[in-house]
């Protein structure tokens, strides 16, 4: 066999991409499923906690500044594992699925509070005080004038750390949940031949090429003309 | 309650398990001394690469800087480490860690350099080129150093990510912090090992998190 016959044996081979593809079509639905789940907690926890910070309440957003931070400094695997592994030692069970999704939730809450944070003291103090001056109160002044600012503000930063953040469910396989990289490495082991990890890496391509240009366009077209 | 403290804050565990958990310590911070530098030299190439503008440069490197960043780091780590020594290639842990971060971390880099030179006035470049330096002399002494600065709350960014990313080195069984947690609490059924680690992580790099946090305030505040 020359060299590139046995490149392409190893890694394009089709008769075992043929047998693992129903495998990796499935992880790709539960990775989909996953990515999406992460994203609606973790942007709504995120918006959450920055709309609370903003009613100024001390002990309250030092508690918010902890947790944001601490989910900032901790490796997302770091988190996955101590849920995963850790728990059960206190008697508590995670599924896999469930522990990757606390995780990156958790980590995505973080990362978009900070962003929404951001977004909110970025608009200038004189707005607030004109909007409560018409007789709006509080809420009606976050909610109808500051945060539609700041949302728009907050869309490119918020894109790009959402796909990193995603990007993170393939963690999940490490904890034995069968989506595209965990299908991936089953298929491996089983076959004895890396084309399943060939058809897992072109999964993540199909899956996440397509974001990451969609991330591009939305960082040059929401970008503030300087 | 007793339960909770004794499975994640167990001294005892904690204290027996300090010297791997140091070792662990001492190759993440190797890990990173490596990564980190190996990342940024392939974000530089990169973005010098960028600034050439002939089709045949910037849609090879537009195809190969966007596929780094749509692949999971893990996946890529898992492929060059599993799936590379079915054809002969095998590089060891430490090596498909290494060549893993520089294509993914590389084109990180590679993107926040890019913007940082972009924001450099094409006037400097003229002017600079106008007083006798060639085209490499005004990238290092004239754009470099002010890209670097335009975009350092991102560099800064992107370097805790890395750090952060050399965990997943546990995977392919290098022996860094998490792995040597996760190997004391396998034999000691208890989780305070990775407890143990996890505060690492949070002292280390908690004030580089203070820090970005800061920056990024007055990033973001600055644009209007």
């Amino acid at each position: 066999m020359t060299n590139w016959d046995r490149f392409v044996d190893s890694f394009f081979n089709a008769r075992v991409m043929a047998q693992y593809l129903p495998k990796i079509i499935e992880g790709f639905g539960l990775t989909v499923v996953l990515a999406l789940c992460i994203i609606a907690a973790g942007l709504a926890l995120g918006l959450l906690l920055a709309v609370v910070r903003a009613f100024g309440i001390r002990p309250l957003n030092w508690l918010i500044i902890f947790t944001v931070d601490l989910f900032r400094a901790l490796p997302p695997l770091v988190i996955i594992v101590l849920l995963f592994f850790g728990l059960p030692n206190a008697g508590v069970e995670l599924s896999g699925f469930a522990a990757s999704w606390l995780a990156l939730t958790l980590v995505l809450m973080a990362f978009a509070e900070e962003i929404f944070w951001a977004g909110i003291t970025s608009v200038p103090r004189g707005q607030w005080e004109a909007a409560r001056s018409t007789g709006l109160g509080f809420v009606q002044t976050l909610g109808y004038v500051v945060l539609p600012q700041a949302l728009r503000i907050t869309i490119p930063p918020l894109t790009n750390r959402t796909i990193a953040i995603t990007k993170g469910t393939a963690l999940a396989s490490v904890v034995a949940v069968p989506d595209i990289l965990g299908a991936a490495n089953a298929g491996v082991s089983f076959s004895f031949n890396p084309s399943p990890l060939t058809l897992g890496a072109i999964a993540y391509l199909v899956l996440f090429l397509p974001v990451v240009v969609l991330g591009r366009w939305i960082e040059t077209r929401f970008a503030w003309k300087r | 309650m007793d339960s909770f403290l004794d499975t994640f804050f167990n001294w005892q565990i904690m204290q027996e398990a300090s010297p791997i958990l140091l070792q662990g310590l001492k190759a993440t911070l190797l890990l990173s001394a490596l990564v980190v530098p190996l990342g940024f030299l392939g974000g530089v190439i990169i973005a010098v690469l960028a600034t050439f503008h002939a089709p045949w440069v910037k849609w090879p490197l537009r195809v190969w800087v966007d596929t780094f960043r749509a692949l999971p780091p893990l996946v890529l780590l898992i492929f060059i480490f599993a799936g590379l020594p079915f054809v002969g290639i095998d590089v060891g842990a430490w090596g498909a860690v290494a060549i893993g971060f520089f294509l993914n971390t590389g084109a990180y880099y590679g993107e926040i350099l890019r913007a940082g030179i972009e924001s450099v006035p094409r006037g400097q470049i003229e002017a600079a080129r106008s007083t006798g330096l060639t085209r490499g002399q005004t990238m290092a002494y004239v754009v470099l150093p002010q890209a670097v600065r335009n975009v350092l709350p991102d560099l800064i960014s992107n370097t805790l990510e890395v750090v952060k990313l050399t965990s997943i080195a546990s995977v392919v069984a290098l022996p860094e912090l998490l792995f040597q947690a996760r190997q004391a609490q396998s034999v000691t059924y208890n989780a305070s090992p990775i407890m143990a680690a996890a505060i690492a992580y949070f002292i280390l790099l908690w004030p580089v998190v203070r820090l970005l946090s800061r920056l990024e305030n007055r990033q973001l505040a600055g644009r209007r």
